[in-house]
Order: structure tokens, then sequence, then C-alpha cells
């Protein structure tokens, strides 16, 4: 798949929500009866609830390249992006002082020994200012799709717990917020921001992401709530929030929490274009691929190395997180088991 | 048709038990208590936009006693499930309008709001349901939704409440309790989560439990040990149980009295044993007949009953079960045939069958 940000069609990008809900909320009976089958197979019941799911999944990922690959690339980058200061060879912030004496206006140091890459436009090592902005990267995406992710859940579940004219209320302000193409609403709501920062780009992409998952959720609660242990829960009398809490909620969160690692893939993609376009943090000194790019803009005819990395960097993280959602929504789904 | 006495589906006659089965019903039937649960006049209507409105019950009327066993029988569609999810409140608001009276220890079920209804579900009136994989919550432990009802209704502290749950497993025959309180649903045969669902629903000795086919998503040797179970626990706490089920072995093994639905109506009611011995209406009749018998001669063929359940005529200007009859006269096909009370049996019937003695 590949997350279009300026996605021409709304109503494409629902239905695929919609179906993916709908995939998810049969999943609760047929994940647990496949469950069933595998701990026959293994021929003895695990003392932990869940692990079998988890473990005939595993045992599927484990064999699917599309997986490794994508777990690889994420790995690495988080790696990268946890140790970037121990990693990178030099000061992202500072001006190399073997690099500036090459530096003049009508040259940009190419790789030297100690600066595999070469310079940036300041004079900075290209390779250094890659690796920390992976730390940035990550921190964007990550915060980005947690914020998006608490929102999504608050409104779907107050929609797919309520139902009734809460639910049309929701749905309608979600079905707004998705009619408008998700990179157009993050940049209004960036520019919205007084001074741009690093928050300001993360709100604005945990806004774009809260209607996604707020579709998705509410899918597979009213999935849940017309299913036989709802309905065995309301039976014995328990309370509307042990039920939407305890009975609704947990059951429904699958495809939710797979649906956020594609979604990392598309925060990072979108964080990339915010600070490109220059609503993100201003301080060059805290490098982050998008805004690299945007500064190698002007240069790219003579340096097309100065856009290429950086922009490399993001597609193939991006990439990686796709590949690895991707492949464990298969593997989670019951109906695309093979 | 006539061989559909009782030797082979129940044994009645010399057996003492029986004689006290009789008279157990005879006094329940003689007023020797208050009804438990009455209900009158039941009717649930569903309502869509665009269609007609549909009547699934229409007016079923029955009582319970306390500590008795009432079976509600017919096949799929005569409205035996919709009947108990209108007992316990528990069908949608919206879509389904339903009417008449459900007195239950002289409260009206129907007349009471949501947060008394569900204060009444659980506590008074439980139930146990047909499936009992999807029944039960897959992703919280087994102890967690026993010990959540003893929480909500007797106040207890999850504390508190978990040696009572393992008692209660260890009561309906579930193996090495304490294990199973942290066990998920999925890793439970399907025989032990029937037990701990009824566990679940006996947790708050409730003095009325409504059981819709129990047993039907289980194989037969199970099948077999939750009805004893229930039968059991039933008998030793005094609640009163209603059975749903399409299954006339179940019935001949648990039920006090047997009311027999057919099209949203009761056709047929009577003491068990007066009714596997009796059938009146051709419908009971045919079900009995359509069972397989042990001592049927080899290659004999079944008795099925011809048609389907959607082969209906609407009640209010015909016997529904006419088209399907095996001895209509002309009359059931021009007028509704009432309910008559005789002889502490009820017939919906103009033309029943013979008595065979």
């Amino acid at each position: 798949m590949t997350p279009s940000p300026m996605d021409p069609r709304p109503n494409a990008k629902k239905d695929r929500i919609d179906s993916l809900a709908q995939t998810a909320g049969g999943s609760g009976a047929t994940a647990t009866a496949v469950k069933d089958v595998h701990v026959g197979a293994a021929g003895k019941v695990k003392d932990t609830g869940g692990v079998s799911l988890i473990a005939s999944a595993w045992s599927r990922l484990r064999r699917n390249p599309v997986f490794l690959i994508g777990a690889a690339i994420t790995v690495v980058f988080v790696l990268l992006a946890l140790f970037a200061p121990l990693i990178a060879p030099h000061d992202a912030s500072k001006r190399l002082p073997q690099l500036l004496e090459n530096l003049t206006p009508g040259n940009i140091p190419g790789p030297m020994s100690g600066s595999p890459l070469g310079s940036d436009e300041f004079g900075r090592d290209l390779l250094s200012r890659l690796i920390v902005g992976a730390r940035q990267t990550l921190i964007v995406g990550v915060f980005a799709t947690l914020f998006g992710l608490t929102g999504g859940i608050a409104l779907g579940t107050l929609a797919g717990a309520f139902g009734g004219w809460v639910d049309s209320l929701v749905m309608r302000v979600v079905d707004v917020m998705l009619s408008v193409p998700s990179l157009l609403l993050a940049v209004s709501i960036a520019a919205l921001a007084p001074k741009p920062s690093q928050w300001t780009v993360i709100i604005a992409i945990a806004t774009v992401q809260v209607p996604i998952f707020a579709r998705l959720l509410r899918g597979s609660m009213l999935a849940q709530r017309g299913s036989d242990h709802v309905l065995a829960a309301r039976a014995l009398g328990v309370k509307q929030s042990s039920i939407v809490f305890r009975h609704m909620l947990p059951n429904s969160l699958g495809p939710v929490i797979v649906q956020s690692t594609l979604v990392l893939a598309t925060s990072i993609i979108d964080a990339a274009a915010l600070s490109f376009l220059g609503l993100g943090n201003p301080d060059d000194r805290q490098p982050e691929w998008g805004q690299m790019l945007g500064a190698a803009q002007g240069l790219i005819q003579d340096y097309p190395h100065l856009a290429f990395y950086p922009a490399a960097c993001i597609i193939v993280v991006a990439l990686g997180f796709t590949l690895m959602g991707e492949s464990l929504r298969e593997a989670l789904d019951p109906k695309s088991r093979r | 048709m006539s061989n559909a006495t009782a030797s082979s589906t129940t044994d009645p006659g010399t057996d003492t038990t029986n004689v006290a089965d009789r008279d157990k019903a005879r006094r329940w039937r003689e007023g020797g208590s208050e009804p438990l649960l009455r209900v009158r006049d039941l009717r649930v209507t569903f309502q869509r936009q665009g269609a007609e409105p549909f009547e699934a019950v229409q007016g079923v009327s029955f009582d319970v006693h306390p500590g008795q066993t009432v079976g509600l029988v017919g096949e799929s569609g005569c409205g035996k499930s919709v009947t108990s999810l209108a007992i316990m409140g528990l069908l949608p608001e919206r879509g389904n309008k339903v009417s008449g009276t459900v007195d239950y220890e002289g409260t009206n079920l129907l007349e009471l709001s949501d947060q008394q209804m569900r204060d009444k579900r659980g506590k008074d009136i439980a139930m146990v349901f047909q499936d009992p994989l999807s029944s039960l919550n897959p992703v919280i432990p087994i102890g967690l939704q026993v010990t959540e009802v003893l929480e909500r209704h007797r106040g207890m502290s999850r504390k508190a409440a978990t040696p009572v749950a393992r008692e209660l497993l260890d009561r309906v025959g579930i193996p090495d309790p304490d294990r199973r309180l942290r066990d998920y649903p999925h890793q439970l045969s399907g025989g032990m989560r029937q037990r701990a669902l009824i566990a679940i629903a006996l947790a708050c000795q409730p003095r009325l439990l409504i059981a819709d086919e129990p047993t039907t998503a289980l194989d037969v040797t199970i099948q077999a040990q939750i009805l004893a179970l229930l039968k059991e626990l039933v008998e030793e706490t005094g609640t009163a149980l209603v059975m749903i089920t399409h299954d006339l072995g179940v019935v001949a093994g648990l039920c006090d009295e047997v009311n027999v639905l057919y099209g949203g109506r009761i056709v047929e009611r009577g003491d068990r044993h007066d009714l596997f011995a009796q059938p009146r209406h051709p419908y009971t009749n045919g079900l009995l007949a359509s069972i397989p018998r042990m001592d049927a001669p080899r290659g004999q063929r079944l008795v099925p009953i011809p048609g389907s359940v959607s082969d209906n005529l609407p009640w209010t200007s015909a016997c529904a079960f006419a088209p399907r009859c095996s001895q209509p006269i002309e009359v059931c096909t021009q007028k509704m045939p009432e309910l008559e009370e005789h002889h502490q049996r009820a017939l919906r019937c103009f033309n029943p069958v013979e008595v065979s003695r």
C-alpha cells in the first residue's frame, strides 16, 4: 500500500478503513477459534493467554521475507535513533574545521577521510546530521502516532459505546476531517501555530491520524456490541462502564494497534513534508530529514546528494514501517491466512 | 402415528421418582405456591423501516413456580429465544416492541427502568446461552469473569470474591479450579466453558435461570453431563429453570412442564409425562414421531414433519400449522384455534390427535 498523503478520494480512504474494521470485527471469534486449533496442534495448553495467537502469528511472520526486511529496517532505524549521539562521528550541530577549510561559496566539500558523506552547506558533517536526524524523525513519528491513537481511541470508544446520536455526531465530525486531504489538513493546523516547533508538527500530524483510528475502532466496537459475550455480560447485569472498558474495548483494539504501525510510516512522511515546507522546527542545529531536504532544495542542481540522502532515509524508513505493518496485519488477520 | 407412547422416551409407571415428580407437578398446578414468574400475553414485534412489522412472539403466557423446570420447545424461528430475551429485557430498544406483562415476584419486569433491570439481571434472573465459546470474553481470564458478577451484585471485593469463584468452579465440576481461574476461555474445552458459564450464571444464586439451548453447541456425551449438572444444581439450590430447546430428549430428561411453541404461539402445554405419553397437537405428535428410536425395526425411515417453518399461515386468520399438518380439517384454514385449557393441559387445535389409550 502506498499511503499517498494527498489522497484525492477521501471516500476510498473511508471505505478502506471500514473494510479493515470489518475484517477485524469478525476476528474476535475467529481469532480465538484459530488460537484453539493452534493450542490443540501444539498438544499442550500454555499458561498465559494470548501467547498462542502471537506465537502462531510469529511462526508465520518468521518465514515472511517481507516482514523480515521491514523489521530489519525498523530495528536499524530505531537503534540509530536511540544511540544517535554515540554513533554519529561528529557533533551534528558544529561546523567542522576540516570541512570549513574547503567550504567556499562555489564549493561544498564531498566525501573525505573522517567525513564519509562530506559536508552540508554550512560545513557540518552530513552523515552525523542524518544519524541525529533519525532521532527527531522517530520522536515526531512515535509521538504523533501515540497522540493520534489516544485521540482516536477516545472518539472511537465514545461513538462505539454509546451509539445513537453520540455515534452520529462523532462520526460526522470524523467524516468532515477525513474529507480534507490529510496533508492539507496537517499543513493548515501547523500553520495556525504562532511559533513553529517540533511539537506543532506532532500535534498537526496527530490530529490528522485521529479520524482514521476513531473510525477503525468504532467499527470494531460496533461489531463487539452485537457479540455474544457482550450480550452475556449484559444478561448478568454488568455495569455499562465495565462492558465498554472490560468487554468491548480490549476485544476491539487489535486492528487499531496494527494500523498504528502503518500510520507510523505516514506520520514520518507527513512530518518530513511539514518540515520541508518550513512548518517544523526552524532551528537547524537540530537536524530533521525533511528540514534537511528543504534546505537542500536550492542546491539540488549542483549538489543533488544533499537532497538525495535525507530523501532516501525518509523513503527507506517509511518503507520499513509499511512492510512491517502490512505483514503484521496479514499475520493477525484470520481471513488472509493461508 | 399412535406409537408415540411414552415407553421409549421416558419411563413412566412403576418408577417411584416419576410418581414423586407428578405429585410435585400437581402441587404447582393446584396453586400450592405463587408463581415466581408469570408471563402473560407477551408479544414481541420487530419493526423495521420500509418493511411490514413482524410479530415474532404473539401472546405467549406461562407460569414458572419456584424450583420448577419449564421447557419452551419448538423448532428454529418459533420465538423461543426472543421470548427469553424479552423476559430478560435484552432486546434492543430500537426496532422492537414488547408488550404484555412479565411478573417476577409481583414486579412487571417490562416496566422497570434500565438501571433497575440491570440490578435484577444476574442477581435474580440469570441466563445461560447457547454457544459457550462466544459467550465468554476471549481476552480476560475465567476467574475475572466470575468475580465480576460477584463484585457487581454482592458488593464483594475482588479479593473476597476469588475464593467464592474457586468454589463455584469446583461446584460445577471443573477440575483444578485454581488454575482454571487464571485460564482464558480458549484454553478450556467446550464442556468446561459451558460449566464455567453455568457457574457465572449461578454465582449470585438467582431464583430463576433461563437456559437458551445450553447444550446445542456441545457433543452428545458432554450434553448429557451438562444436563445432569444443570438438573443437580437446580434441585440443590431450588432455582427455577426455564429451558429453551428444540431437543425433546432434553425436555424429557429435565422439565416438569413443557410448552410447545409454533409460529410464536403456544400450541400445547402439559406435564411432561402426559405430553410425551399422549401428545394431542399434531405438531407435538409430529416432533415426537420424528425422533429416531432405538426400538424401531432396522431400515425404518424417520417420519419428518413436511414443509418448513416458513410455510406458515398467519395465526390471525387460520392455524399457522395447517399447511404442514397431518390431519387438517376445513376449519383449520378459516379461523384461528384458541388455546383451551382442560385437565391441566392446554391445547390449540381444532382436530387434535386421538387419545390412543
